[in-house]
């Protein structure tokens, strides 16, 4: 098992969480893992990415080399684009589809979801809105988790079990909306995939 | 022994509490924080109250370790690359006085300048103080370096440098720790009365002292287990790799490597395990992350014998840091182009957040500065060296901590005017208080902003050193009460703030105005907890 994931975001959108439940689950089926995070200047809402390796092998580099990584995994459309050149050549594109805007010159979504769409191997979903119908707008980072699974192998009660501890302070009803959340971007995915 | 998944900077906390450290000194920069913040908030380190308060500055904090080490106990003192400038007057002169308590120097450089001013290469501080040096490969060496950095320090009576970059500072991995932690030392004073007065005799005795040590250094480096030399039959090249350039290496060759290895971690330069390599190779490769230490040192003067091959011929970017494309290029491994980037791409740098008071400052000062004309305002390192981008374009330099008011000041002098400088409320207390002192004695005409946010943000909200007390320091300092304002920084104050700001460029001294308001992500979490 080797898997090299790309996470994009913008500073402050929390993709950590993410990276977190997978670390989790990783660790727990004694997967090797290294997780290169960004912190300092970007942070303050600039774009931020984290290359997450997983592997039953040792893994030596901490960044995925160009045109390796299995997944590129962004909770903003105009991130999905940014690490295209980390992407191997069957790998895929799972991003959110609602737009983060905090440039001037933010370019026309239109367009961004028209290049989005013409990518070979994608999955475009609006994650806050399925957020939204499952609970709770603030887990549409679990929608995205969920939506990446089918193409992570791991265990789903690995990635269930993540969740539960990293929502574990905030209480049951936390976890069973994040749960919710997860499932819902699952089925999103599995839906494409089944097509 | 069990597993923890650690960044490499907690790695370096987490082995620095289980060697028994009695403190850390520390003052945050980026990539480097997560080492204190990581002791901070450590069961262990806890229960044994191990010293973790951040200091005001990356020398103070280095002067307290040292005293932390006078008194028999083991520190460890952390810092960004440029931070090792500030506290370079007494890094320098421990290496001639020793150490009594073992003391590791943990440095994080910045190669590509994510989040720095330049990519500076802290082993050419070790080398210039020649002291040890180790340079982790990877999570799990990081944390055993802090380990055998401690005992390496006692073992030679001279502090240690751990120096990391940013990679491997902030990447997460699974570590291997040892059970408990080693019990801390005793109280115990230097045999030696004289080892810390360095006085120019008893300098030259130290430092002869230190010329002494240098051998064995080398032969220690020699032995490490942090050093190694690997076979490989294809003796057209010899490959260095320093640190975390191993990784990237062994990405390429993730089998038995082709060429003969040798791997650096521990400094001086093994001469030995070189030698062996240059013996059996026609030429040498040296992958190294930051500058080409090593690469120059077997270069030698005059470029004679063998070919090396680095950053200085071309085969690796003279400037940014490492990556397994840029070694597999270096290695002329072919390798498939990568997918082209979107064209619709635009960048996304950073920003001031929403709702953030520094905003308001420039607003307001913008609004001011209008009839005076560009390039009058002198800023500082931290959240708000943003200004100096669009939307607000307010700030004309950010060169290290503190040189706005000292800058502000030496334009006043050749007379400029308004001569204005723009500096958050942890820059100053860092270093900026000793460049008003200069201001107040020669009555320069100078306008001071302090930026306060009651909080170091930029590197993540850690406590501001003189939180509610800017006022009274700037008064100490000798600013007249007359001329120091303090307002809060609302969209409310904008009028005052303007007032403020022309009358006292029109007054002909030192004056000090503080916007202040707590930073909103350090509130936002305050609310949070």
């Amino acid at each position: 098992m080797k898997c090299d994931i790309v996470l994009a975001g913008v500073g402050g959108q929390g993709i950590l969480s993410i990276a977190t439940v997978l670390g989790f689950a990783a660790v727990e089926n004694n997967l090797y893992l290294k997780q290169a995070e960004t912190h300092g200047m970007s942070q303050r809402g600039g774009a931020v990415q984290s290359y997450l390796r997983l592997s039953d092998k040792p893994i030596f580099s901490d960044l995925i080399p160009s045109g390796e990584a299995q997944l590129i995994l962004s909770v903003e459309p105009l991130e999905s684009l940014r690490y295209l050149s980390f992407l191997s050549p069957d790998g895929y594109v799972i991003t959110n589809t609602t737009p983060f805007v905090n440039i001037p010159d933010y370019p026309n979504e239109e367009e961004i979801l028209k290049t989005i769409r013409n990518l070979p191997r994608v999955v475009a979903i609006d994650a806050e809105s399925v957020a939204k119908n499952v609970g709770n707008v603030k887990s549409s980072n679990m929608v995205m988790l969920g939506a990446a699974s089918p193409f992570i192998d791991l265990p789903l009660e690995s990635l269930e079990q993540g969740i539960r501890e990293i929502f574990a302070k905030k209480g049951e009803e936390m976890i069973a909306m994040n749960l919710r959340a997860f499932h819902a971007g699952r089925a999103w995915s599995e839906r494409i995939l089944n097509r | 022994m069990h597993k923890k998944l650690l960044l490499g900077v907690e790695a370096i906390g987490q082995g620095a509490i289980d060697a028994g450290i009695s403190g850390v000194y520390a003052y945050p920069g980026t990539p480097s924080t997560e080492i204190t913040e990581y002791i901070q908030e450590n069961d262990v380190a806890i229960a044994r109250n191990i010293h973790r308060q951040w200091s005001a500055n990356e020398k103070t904090a280095m002067e307290a370790a040292l005293g932390m080490s006078y008194a028999g106990k083991r520190t460890l003192v952390c810092m960004k690359h440029v931070g090792l400038n500030v506290a370079a007057d007494v890094f320098m002169n421990i290496a001639v006085t020793g150490i009594n308590g073992g003391m590791i120097i943990a440095v994080a450089d910045d190669p590509s300048m994510h989040s720095s001013q330049n990519e500076q290469d802290s082993r050419y501080y070790g080398k210039f103080a020649m002291v040890p040096v180790l340079e982790p490969t990877d999570q799990q060496e990081a944390y055993d370096m802090a380990i055998a950095g401690l005992e390496l320090s006692e073992k030679t009576g001279v502090p240690v440098m751990i120096r990391i970059t940013t990679r491997l500072a902030h990447s997460r991995s699974g570590v291997r720790l040892i059970e408990t932690a080693k019990e801390e030392n005793k109280i115990s004073l230097p045999k030696d009365p004289m080892q810390f007065v360095l006085l120019p005799h008893n300098a030259r005795k130290r430092y002869n002292l230190l010329l002494g040590l240098q051998e064995r250094f080398a032969k220690l480096a020699e032995e490490s287990p942090f050093n190694c030399f690997e076979e490989g039959e294809d003796r057209s090249l010899g490959i260095v790799c320093c640190g975390i350039a191993f990784n990237y290496f062994r990405e390429n060759y993730p089998g038995i490597s082709p060429y003969p290895v040798v791997k650096i971690s521990q400094y001086p330069l093994p001469e030995k395990l070189l030698f062996r390599l240059e013996s059996q190779v026609d030429e040498i490769l040296v992958l190294e992350e930051g500058y080409p230490l090593v690469e120059e040192q077997l270069k030698g003067f005059f470029g004679r014998g063998k070919k090396i091959h680095g950053r200085l011929d071309g085969y690796l970017p003279r400037a940014g840091e490492l990556n397994p494309d840029l070694v597999a290029a270096a290695l002329k491994i072919e390798k498939q182009l990568p997918q082209p980037a979107a064209e619709i791409l635009v960048n996304r740098p950073p920003a001031l957040c929403k709702g953030c008071g520094h905003h308001d400052t420039y607003r307001a000062l913008n609004e001011v500065m209008e009839e005076y004309g560009k390039g009058k305002v002198f800023s500082d390192i931290g959240c708000y060296t943003l200004g100096a981008l669009p939307p607000y374009n307010s700030i004309y330099s950010c060169v290290d901590m503190g040189a706005s008011v000292t800058m502000a000041k030496g334009a006043a002098d050749a007379g400029l005017f308004p001569s204005i400088a723009v500096v958050g409320d942890s820059t100053f207390t860092h270093s900026g208080i000793t460049g008003l002192l200069d201001a107040v004695n020669e009555k320069s005409n100078i306008v001071l902003i302090i930026g306060d946010n009651e909080s170091i943000s930029m590197t993540g909200g850690q406590d501001s050193s003189a939180v509610g007390r800017l006022e009274s320091i700037c008064e100490g300092v000798g600013v007249s009460p007359d001329h120091i304002h303090v307002l809060e920084s609302l969209p409310k104050n904008h009028e005052l703030l303007v007032s403020l700001l022309r009358k006292e460029i029109a007054y002909d001294g030192v004056s000090v105005i503080i916007p202040r308001r707590e930073c909103i992500q350090k509130q936002a979490r305050r609310k949070r907890s």
